[in-house]
């Protein structure tokens, strides 16, 4: 029987190092899936992980991807650090996109440096709404929120849908399933000319300085490090669980709303049933593979960014399958969740033990 | 009868990572022998224990059990030859019955069909009584000590080890269960009993081994010992007892009135009508056996809980409506029980723990903001102040061993000049030479003019802190009288309650 036995002294280096391993790792592993698949391990790693990084255009589209995941990371880890996992970020995009996307359309050719940060605003509250769902019900119930998000989520590419299909429908589309494009004045400003890079990616880099700063300084920053490590010692320390849910939810929620009409508006630029694309699943890794710290996120936010990059550029270079992209997400975790493991446990191979009492 | 010790352990040592647990320890257990093993905490006790019991292998030495070597590599192979142990926290599980938990640690092959009929009987030779059918949640704490004796029992053992037994057990309770220890020791069973109390050591072991630092530093007959000169033994420096002033007491600073709490957990106790006052200066003692409302009492008074009924006042103002921080806002300040995951967050650092229950009073807290410096300051002040020690203000709290933390955690509450200082167990499981620190600290702080309030099962700490006293029994609070005006047998019968299953009989 293997077991795994607790390290007395757990190296704070060494886990800011372990997502750095779980990169070198993920490539290795990489290696050997191209080989057995008979295409060059070599060239296909570079295809993936350097190749999108020589060239101007890939590169911002690096940045497109990174910044919905940054944004919501960042709203996670909050939660995350508490112990309040909110599972359904992309149900929280999803709604943000859809009240965001609705404000612009109703808005539609009206002229104002104001219809995009109101479309914003209701974004975020569309997304803060959706989280106040699993919020009430955890604190006023004690129902689980991992269930309550994850399964909102569906919920919300569903009223997506319903709604792309009926009122939201571009009227001289022909009846396909997609709003109007949104004019000029309730799109988001490019970042970089000629390419889908656009001003959120400020936003993202914002949020995570401020969560910086709420995480190391603020009482609310200590409260959730707290609450997540030891419940007790929150109580005693006068912090109240159900706040401490209600705001952790309330920031990621409204993050994710935040990016999903950044997503809309940005290098989509319309509503369409296909906007959520699986950014508020990758987000909950990107704020592991960053430590939920900000800084991390950022990086890990990059890195994530690159697999979608590089696992297009496989499909269309190498005509690989498009699984290719979760393939290597999933490897990323599953390795920064199994070196995490090793780092702070030895593995101890023994026979089985006799039951008897507390070993 | 003979002559060949029981068990006899010969140089064993045992290293830990930065730690040598025992050095070279010899030790020789007599058949039928009571033998005492007492020193502080982190003497190296536990690890000792552990080894004969399997659960740790000797890095060096040997042991011999009736002559014939002896290397257990796990607890089974100690049970087959008849070693049986009592912990010292209880492994049982509350949902399952007497009986089931009883069959859960046993050997295979030794539980028989008849196991109900076994335990009864065993649980009448001895005194014992204890229904096998009974739920353990539903067992008083003072009985639960015998379904892990009686599982032992059951296994015909030839050395029976008990770690610190009465820490949770009544004056009356202690005296059945030594009857019970010296039946077992006239039919020739070995018991190595693991204590820091010197009394009970006096009156029951005929033979003890100081433990000091991992060290064999004494082998003595405990009976012709006092208890201060086994303390010195055990310390290694002469004890200085800390004289209780005969002071006069100021305003009312803490006033409870008729506090009830309807307890929503099914293996809770409910609290009835409490009243109390406690006076600038006065350490008012609140004894009793764990779980008879302590925590919830605690955690009432420290606003962790909302109260039923009743209400509280901080000098005159009303404080029921008041989460932690206001009730320090207005003075109080509060030492919980567990150390590592309530009074402290075990893997933050000594000054994140600083701004746990400092931050409010000595203003580390602006604008929601924290004043990372401050709480530094503080935690090196405190660190200082108490003698805690630690390599430095980083280290996290699970680092510290649980004296050092316990100093830190009551010295961070005392440095913030409460009005009001509360605490539950503020020396559970300290090693003697910590707990007389803390007692000087409390009783100082009392003589700076604080009221002060200690909630202990440590009667002998109370005896010598407290001013007024009073027992909780089954969330009732007994009369408050001034310390010293009851027997220990009175306050013995108080603290049982109404449980009438206390043989009060027979003892010594």
């Amino acid at each position: 029987m293997i077991r795994l036995e607790p390290r007395k002294e757990v190296s704070k280096h060494l886990l800011y190092m372990t997502p750095v391993f779980a990169v070198i790792l993920t490539i290795m592993f990489g290696l050997v899936l191209f080989a057995v698949l008979g295409e060059n391990p070599l060239a296909a790693i570079a295809t993936i992980f350097f190749e999108p990084l020589t060239d101007t255009f890939t590169l911002s589209e690096i940045i497109v991807k990174a910044t919905p995941l940054i944004l919501i990371a960042v709203g996670l880890s909050f939660g995350f650090r508490a112990g309040v996992w909110n599972i359904g970020a992309e149900g929280q995009f999803t709604i943000g996109a859809l009240t965001g996307g609705a404000m612009g359309l109703a808005l539609y050719n009206v002229e104002g440096v104001w219809v995009l940060p109101l479309m914003c605003l209701a974004g975020a509250i569309g997304g803060i709404g959706w989280a106040s769902i699993p919020a009430f019900l955890r604190t006023r119930f004690n129902a689980n929120e991992i269930l309550v998000t994850l399964m909102l989520t569906y919920v919300a590419v569903l009223l997506l849908s319903v709604l792309v299909h009926g009122p939201l429908k571009d009227p001289e589309g022909f009846n396909f399933p997609e709003s109007r494009m949104f004019h000029e004045a309730a799109t988001m400003p490019n970042l970089i000319a000629e390419t889908r890079a656009h001003v959120g990616f400020l936003v993202a880099l914002a949020a995570a300085v401020i969560a910086w700063l709420i995480l190391a300084r603020h009482v609310f920053g200590f409260q959730v490090k707290v609450m997540g490590q030891a419940p007790k010692a929150a109580v005693f320390g006068g912090f109240i669980e159900s706040r401490i849910v209600w705001i952790s939810l309330i920031i990621s929620g409204g993050l994710a709303g935040l990016a999903g009409v950044f997503e809309a508006a940005g290098p989509v630029g319309q509503l369409v049933p296909a906007l959520p694309v699986g950014y508020g699943f990758t987000a909950i890794i990107v704020a592991f593979l960053g430590r939920l710290n900000p800084v991390g996120i950022v990086l890990a936010g990059f890195v994530m960014a690159l697999t979608y990059i590089g696992g297009e550029a496989a499909q269309i270079k190498m005509s690989l399958p498009s699984a290719v992209t979760g393939v290597f997400q999933g490897m990323f975790l599953f390795s920064l969740l199994g070196i995490d493991v090793l780092a702070k446990f030895h593995v101890r191979l023994k026979p089985s033990m006799q039951l008897g009492p507390a070993e | 009868m003979n002559h060949t010790p029981l068990l006899e352990m010969s140089g064993i040592t045992k290293n830990f990572p930065g730690v040598i647990a025992n050095d070279n320890v010899n030790l020789s257990i007599m058949p039928g022998q009571i033998h005492a093993l007492f020193g502080e905490n982190g003497a190296g006790k536990s690890t000792l224990v552990k080894i004969i019991y399997g659960i740790l292998r000797p890095d060096q030495g040997t042991m011999r059990f009736s002559g014939i070597p002896y290397s257990p590599s796990r607890p089974f192979e100690a049970r087959a030859q008849g070693v049986g142990m009592v912990f010292q926290h209880f492994s049982l599980f509350e949902a399952l019955s007497v009986a089931e938990n009883i069959a859960l640690g046993m050997n295979k092959g030794v539980v028989g069909a008849d196991l109900d009929y076994q335990i009864t009987e065993v649980s009448n030779a001895y005194g014992l009584a204890l229904d096998p059918k009974r739920y353990v949640g539903s067992l008083s704490v003072g009985d639960r000590p015998r379904v892990e004796i009686i599982r032992c029992l059951l296994q015909n053992p030839r050395l029976l080890i008990m770690d610190e037994p009465t820490s949770v057990l009544t004056p009356q309770e202690v005296r059945s269960l030594f009857k019970t220890l010296r039946q077992l020791s006239a039919e020739g069973c070995s018991i190595l009993y693991i204590s820091h109390k010197l009394e009970e050591i006096r009156i029951l072991c005929s033979r003890a081994t100081v433990l000091r630092g991992g060290e064999v530093v004494g082998v003595c007959d405990p009976s012709k010992e006092t208890a201060k000169s086994l303390a010195e033994m055990m310390i290694g420096l002469t004890l200085t007892l800390t004289e209780r002033k005969e002071a006069k007491f100021g305003d009312e600073c803490f006033v409870v009135k008729s506090l009830s709490v309807q307890n929503q957990d099914p293996f809770g106790v409910d609290l009835k009508d409490i009243s109390l006052t406690v006076r600038a200066g006065e350490i008012l003692g609140i004894a009793g056996v764990a779980g008879n409302g302590q925590a919830e009492l605690m955690d009432a008074l420290s606003g962790e809980r909302t109260i039923t009924s009743g209400s509280m006042f901080i000098g005159s103002e009303p404080i029921d409506q008041l989460g932690p921080t206001g009730r320090r806002r207005l003075g109080m300040c509060m030492v919980p029980e567990e150390r590592l995951g309530h009074g402290a967050a075990p893997e933050m650092s000594l000054w994140e723990n600083a701004m746990l229950s400092a931050r409010t009073r000595k203003g580390m807290e602006k604008n929601g903001f924290l004043d990372i410096e401050m709480a530094r300051d503080f935690a090196r002040e405190v660190a200082d102040a108490f003698n805690v020690k630690t390599a430095g203000i980083n280290n996290s709290a699970n680092s510290l061993s649980g004296g050092n933390l316990q100093k830190y955690i009551v010295g961070r509450e005392i440095l913030q000049n409460p009005s009001v200082l509360i605490a539950l167990q503020p020396t559970w499981g300290v090693d003697a030479a910590a707990a007389s620190a803390i007692h000087r600290s409390l009783q100082e702080l009392a003589n700076a003019g604080t009221a002060v309030l200690v909630i202990s099962q440590d009667l002998d700490e109370l005896m010598v802190i407290s001013n007024k006293f009073a027992v909780l029994s089954e969330g009732c609070l007994s009369e408050i009288t001034p310390t010293g005006t009851l027997s220990i047998e009175e306050i013995g019968l108080l603290m049982g309650g109404t449980r009438s299953d206390v043989s009060v009989e027979d003892g010594k």
